[in-house]
């Protein structure tokens, strides 16, 4: 069942589409359809938002880690000509937070400071150098307190609590999940793998820095334009900490320039200027520096994790046993699920017969971690998929072939208790296999080369909201009329992913139109339904099956008009090209806008809605925590990374990647490489160059919060990539298709890292991996080499002294 | 985005005139790219009430050959990617178009000078940052401050140099022409630069850089930028060195008459490597060369924490990559004649 021959699979997915036509548009390569106005320049993002009268606004933060505040006092500033207006803590006084059982931050720091960066006031004026000066001009008695860097000691007896809301000292989050006696399994095992692996955290680094603007209308109605991922939670949020009712705010997010997690809740500057633009009257912009982008982060978080896995002689896995520490940061953010998600996500595509994961969060005094890119299941990822490649070292067994003999398969059942839809895990290893020539490539390659593989899966959306309730967790509205152009209302968030597109492209292929004749208009929450936003990697196949209900009724609607006119059954008739027509006889047809007006007569306005609602029963776990990672559907991705390790630079350079995912059916292939291609450019990156951390020596400053400190690699540092795209559609898919804006980023680390073993035999289990740490790590076994306590290299090499290395 | 200070802005049009509104205007500073200083005004390392700009001193932009002095005059406002491109520059001094075209980007190199990039400022990781960054750390010795956080217990700024060209400049003997309300004058470059973060040049504040002048060569010679950064694009370098080597003949085994090697990115001087005369006779293909003088790179130099990438990994890469880059030179001279130089 898990194999399948690519005939069957098209077949399949032609069945999934319902059998109705060959792909009109379902599978081809479009252009997005705000790609024309990107391109020019004339997309409006958020900064570029001018309205009559506004008053710009800044943050003042903080240059300590922690500190109490004992005095604010901003006279200085509201005294300040041009200063209209000065908000402090005392203004927002009740907490928020993404997750409804965290809500532990202040829209500005009441009474006390978590982080380097964290805001104290904020300040709306007539220009931007005038509220930087009345930013300078307030005064802040401060406390200072030690501050804690390093979560083990933030654990510590006696610490100081971080977090003011915190209900368990520094303790963010403690989990333990056992299935099965995982550690009589591994204990019992052939062969036991213990690997203790470090994963730093990074950050997200969108190109379009956060921004927002607030209007008041003299009616009363709030309207915060924000560039965020997460329209509905930022509408939630600004209601309950403004304490106005929802229906008194509007939020609408213009174009965006990047988000990948670093946008997916609200954030100070929203609330500051919401509350400016109430008590000014006028509009008001705040946007962020690039330091403050960094300091708002909501990154990857660093985990310290130790694994241990049992192995059968053949390389099946027997156990998998996990104790993960998890370094949060001042706030929750999403943490409580990526403790979930540093276990929950890790139980595909391989069985385990046996899993006991322990994660902790714990608050430190620096920028609070969140969701980025494969959220939480990054880490543990890379651990998991290096411990595999350790064993199929000492197993003698080719990589490739030990991940095929743990594979799960499809329509199967995780031994956290999540139902497997459609599984392509095993056609991504072959794809990855073949297009890299693995085989033969592997066997022949010289020492200071390497070829290594990683597996993984993603979820495509949770079955459960982020808060409990029983309404759907998409819809959409669709109108057409007899001019022949539709417009498409939905509440998704655009975040450069595509998903204005992909309502488009489904919209097109059931009305028969073009995608030129749609005009989708999203992310706002005066004219759209409610979807709760960009995350999770949901809207595909959640807002996806919402538009596809709402187009599928219109198409009905419209074929049953035709078909009345005819004469003939409406099953007679399709919607393609821009015309309905007789399938039986295709000479036979009219314009689309005449099918649309006939149909408009018959009904007359023509507008139907469509949502969608996950399914809930026996897709998920039944102990407390089981329903947290449980998705409708989940992707596959296989890499393998080639690279060239320089030995005595400790450079290594990345030579090519090849990703296959498996997003159950390509709506859009050109979108969908896109996204394989920025994941693995994004795991690449990370693997090889990043690192978010603060300075504990001085006082917990970021360490370089600009892009040209913060590396990431240019273009002309980023290897070739081939994506290889691979179709298991999924039942619960819209079309079959799953997600791919997350998934193909996960098995880039190991994928690098194990090639970086198979090429000099160093173990990296430490990110980043720098040219300082390899060449670290080259010393260390030329050191073990000397000494005969390692087993050399297979690979011939060449000779003793590399090319270049002094003598 | 961070903003820049309010600043008046002067437009001469001749080299007198610019003299003249850096007389009237003590503080003032010079702006030909910007692409330094205007970041630099934007982290608030400098608030200069006016800026004097090139943009119509258009004297300044013109590459001369002078050949009654056998020299090459450059003008301080010779954009870096028409310096990198010049074929005049590159037949005689082709380290320095190496330079030139390893300066941060495209866009960048077609905005910024070579006057720019000669006085480019001296960095480190604890001054480029912003204002609110630096309130953090409590400031140094080179902006609000007077600690050092590279050197504990410093007095002397030891930011460093981090301009691509300079090395080369130093290791060709160019000069730097210089014009102030006395006149002109030409100072060695060699003589120009001084180990103190805070001014790393001997030029006084009413004067402004005019042209490079560098010597033709009087031998054959081989020359080579070597710079090693993280990324392959847009970063300061981390590693930086230029190397010279004048040979007898054209052969790839002639023997070594002089050589002359800078580092810079150590702290703020470009620093001669000296001792290198056991290399003076040797024939140039020979390996010992190379061994000798990536042996004496690293003997002399030690960078500093002053740039965020690892001191000692910077220090023994100086090792590896200059031994690689001589061995390179040595093969690449054996299989395609370069050019030979005048004599």
């Amino acid at each position: 069942m898990a194999t399948r021959s690519p005939t069957t699979k098209s077949a399949q997915a032609q069945a999934a589409a319902g059998g109705t036509t060959k792909a009109w548009q379902i599978g081809r390569s479009h252009r997005k359809v705000d790609a024309m106005d990107r391109m020019r320049g004339v997309a409006r993002y958020t900064d570029d938002l001018k309205l009559p009268g506004m008053l710009h606004a800044k943050i003042m933060r903080s240059p300590h880690a922690h500190a109490n505040i004992k005095g604010i006092d901003t006279s200085r500033a509201l005294n300040l000509e041009g200063v209209f207006a000065v908000v402090t803590g005392q203004d927002f006084k009740i907490p928020y937070g993404v997750i409804p059982w965290t809500p532990d931050e202040n829209a500005l720091a009441v009474n006390k400071v978590c982080h380097v960066g964290d805001g104290i006031a904020a300040v709306a004026a007539t220009d931007e150098d005038t509220a930087i000066e009345a930013v300078n001009r307030i005064d802040v008695d401060y406390e200072l307190l030690k501050a804690y860097f390093d979560p083990e000691e933030a654990l510590m007896e006696g610490a100081l609590q971080i977090n003011p809301h915190a209900k368990r000292g520094n303790l963010s989050k403690n989990l333990i999940l056992e299935f099965g006696d995982a550690a009589r399994a591994v204990q019992n095992s052939q062969l036991v793998i213990e690997g203790d692996y470090f994963f730093c955290g990074t950050t997200h680094a969108a190109l379009e820095p956060h921004c927002a603007v607030a209007q008041v209308d003299p009616n009363g109605l709030l309207t915060v334009w924000s560039a965020t991922q997460v329209s509905h939670y930022l509408h939630r949020e600004l209601a309950k900490v403004l304490e106005l009712p929802a229906h008194k705010i509007r939020v609408i997010q213009p174009p965006l320039g990047g988000a990948f997690g670093g946008k997916s809740e609200p954030f100070d500057l929203e609330f500051c200027v919401a509350k400016l633009a109430l008590i000014t009257g006028r509009p008001v912009k705040l946007l962020y520096t690039r330091e403050e982008v960094f300091y708002s982060h909501r990154g990857r978080h660093p985990m310290k994790m130790r694994y241990r896995t049992g192995f059968s002689r053949e390389g099946k896995i027997q156990g998998v046993e996990a104790r993960t520490i998890i370094d949060g940061g001042a706030y929750s953010s999403f943490g409580l699920v990526t403790t979930y998600y540093s276990g929950q996500l890790l139980c595909a595509p391989y069985d385990f017969p046996a899993y006991r994961f322990h994660s902790t969060r714990v608050y430190t005094n620096k920028p609070a971690c969140g969701p980025k890119r494969g959220h939480g299941s990054v880490q543990p990822r890379f651990a998991l998929e290096v411990q595999l490649d350790k064993a199929a070292v000492k197993l003698g067994i080719d990589p490739i072939d030990l991940r095929r003999r743990n594979d799960l398969g499809s329509h199967s059942t995780t031994i956290n208790e999540f139902r497997i839809g459609s599984n392509g895990f095993l056609a991504c290893l072959e794809a990855v296999e073949r297009a890299s020539q693995w085989k033969q490539r592997r066997a022949q390659l010289r020492y200071g080369c390497g070829l290594g593989v990683a597996g993984s899966t993603y979820i495509s959306g949770t079955n459960y909201p982020i808060y409990p309730n029983d309404m759907p967790q998409a819809a959409v509205q669709i109108c057409i009329d007899r001019s022949g152009r539709v417009r498409v209302f939905s509440g998704a968030n655009d975040i450069g992913q595509g998903s204005d597109t992909m309502l488009a492209v489904i919209t097109a292929q059931e009305l028969g139109v073009e995608l030129d004749d749609i005009r989708v208009l999203s992310a706002d929450t005066d004219l759209c339904p409610v979807d709760l936003g960009a995350y999770s990697s949901r809207i595909t196949l959640m807002v996806g099956n919402a538009c596809l209900d709402a187009a599928h009724k219109l198409r009905k609607k419209v074929c049953a008009a035709v078909a009345k006119r005819w004469e003939i059954p409406a099953t007679r008739i399709t919607l393609v090209q821009r015309k309905a027509m007789d399938i039986e006889d295709p000479s036979h047809h009219i314009a689309i806008a005449e099918a649309f007006s006939w149909a408009e007569a018959d009904h007359g306005l023509l507008g139907e809605v469509g949502s969608y609602n996950t399914p809930k029963e026996e897709r998920h776990g039944t102990y407390r925590g089981g329903t947290i990672g449980a998705s409708p559907a989940y992707s596959f991705t296989a890499h393998v990374a080639e690279v060239g390790v320089d030995e005595d630079t400790g450079v290594v350079e990345v030579k090519k990647i090849w990703v296959a995912h498996d997003c159950g059916r390509a709506l859009s292939r050109k979108i969908v490489e896109g996204q394989m291609e920025g994941s693995v450019y994004m795991g690449f990156a990370e693997a090889l160059f990043e690192s978010h951390e603060v300075d504990p020596e001085h006082g917990g400053v970021h360490r370089g919060p600009s892009l040209l400190d913060y590396r990431l690699p240019t273009f002309a540092d980023t290897p070739p990539i081939e994506s290889l795209i691979i179709e298991a559609p999924d039942a619960n898919g819209p079309y079959g298709a799953k997600e791919a804006g997350e998934g193909p980023l996960h098995p880039c680390i190991p994928a690098i890292a194990n090639a970086i073993y198979d090429a000099v035999g160093i173990r990296m289990d430490h990110m980043p991996f720098d040219p300082p740490s390899v060449l670290a790590a080259l010393d260390t076994r030329r050191a073990s080499d000397m000494a005969g306590t390692t087993t050399r290299h297979p690979r011939p090499t060449g000779s003793a002294t590399g090319p270049g290395r002094p003598a | 985005m961070l903003r820049l200070p309010p600043f008046d802005v002067a437009t001469p049009a001749t080299v007198a005139e610019v003299v003249r509104a850096l007389e009237a205007t003590p503080d003032a500073r010079i702006l030909a790219g910007g692409t330094d200083l205007l970041p630099n005004l934007k982290h608030r390392l400098e608030r200069p009430p006016a800026l004097i700009s090139l943009a119509r001193v258009t004297a300044l932009r013109q590459v001369i050959d002078k050949d009654d002095d056998n020299a090459v005059r450059i003008g301080a406002g010779v954009s870096l990617s028409t310096l990198s491109t010049h074929p005049l520059v590159r037949g005689a001094f082709p380290s320095l178009c190496e330079a030139a075209e390893r300066v941060a980007s495209p866009i960048i190199r077609n905005m910024a000078t070579l006057g720019g990039n000669v006085h480019l400022d001296t960095r480190c990781r604890y001054v480029n940052q912003t204002q609110f960054w630096r309130q953090g750390i409590g400031g140094c010795l080179k902006a609000e401050g007077d600690v050092c956080h590279v050197v504990p217990k410093g007095r002397n700024c030891v930011a460093a140099l981090s301009s691509d060209c300079v090395p080369v400049i130093v290791a060709l003997d160019g000069s730097i022409e210089l014009v102030g309300p006395e006149g002109q004058r030409t100072i060695p470059a060699e003589a120009y630069f001084r180990a103190d973060g805070l001014r790393h040049t001997v030029r006084v504040s009413n004067e402004v850089m005019t042209a490079l002048i560098l010597r033709k060569p009087a031998a054959y010679r081989r020359e080579r930028y070597l710079k090693w950064t993280v990324r392959k694009s847009i970063d300061f370098p981390l590693l930086s060195v230029a190397m010279r080597f004048d040979l007898e003949t054209e052969a790839p085994d002639a023997p070594v008459t002089a050589v002359r090697i800078v580092v810079g990115v150590l702290g703020a001087k470009p620093r001669l490597v000296g001792k290198l005369n056991a290399a003076i006779g040797m024939r140039f293909s020979d390996p010992k060369v190379a061994d000798m003088i990536s042996q004496a790179v690293h003997s002399q130099c030690r960078p500093l924490e002053n740039i965020p990438y690892d001191a000692a990994y910077r220090r023994r890469m100086l090792q590896v990559y200059t031994h690689r880059a001589i061995q390179a030179m040595a093969t690449q001279a054996a299989t395609s004649p370069s050019q030979p130089g005048r004599r």
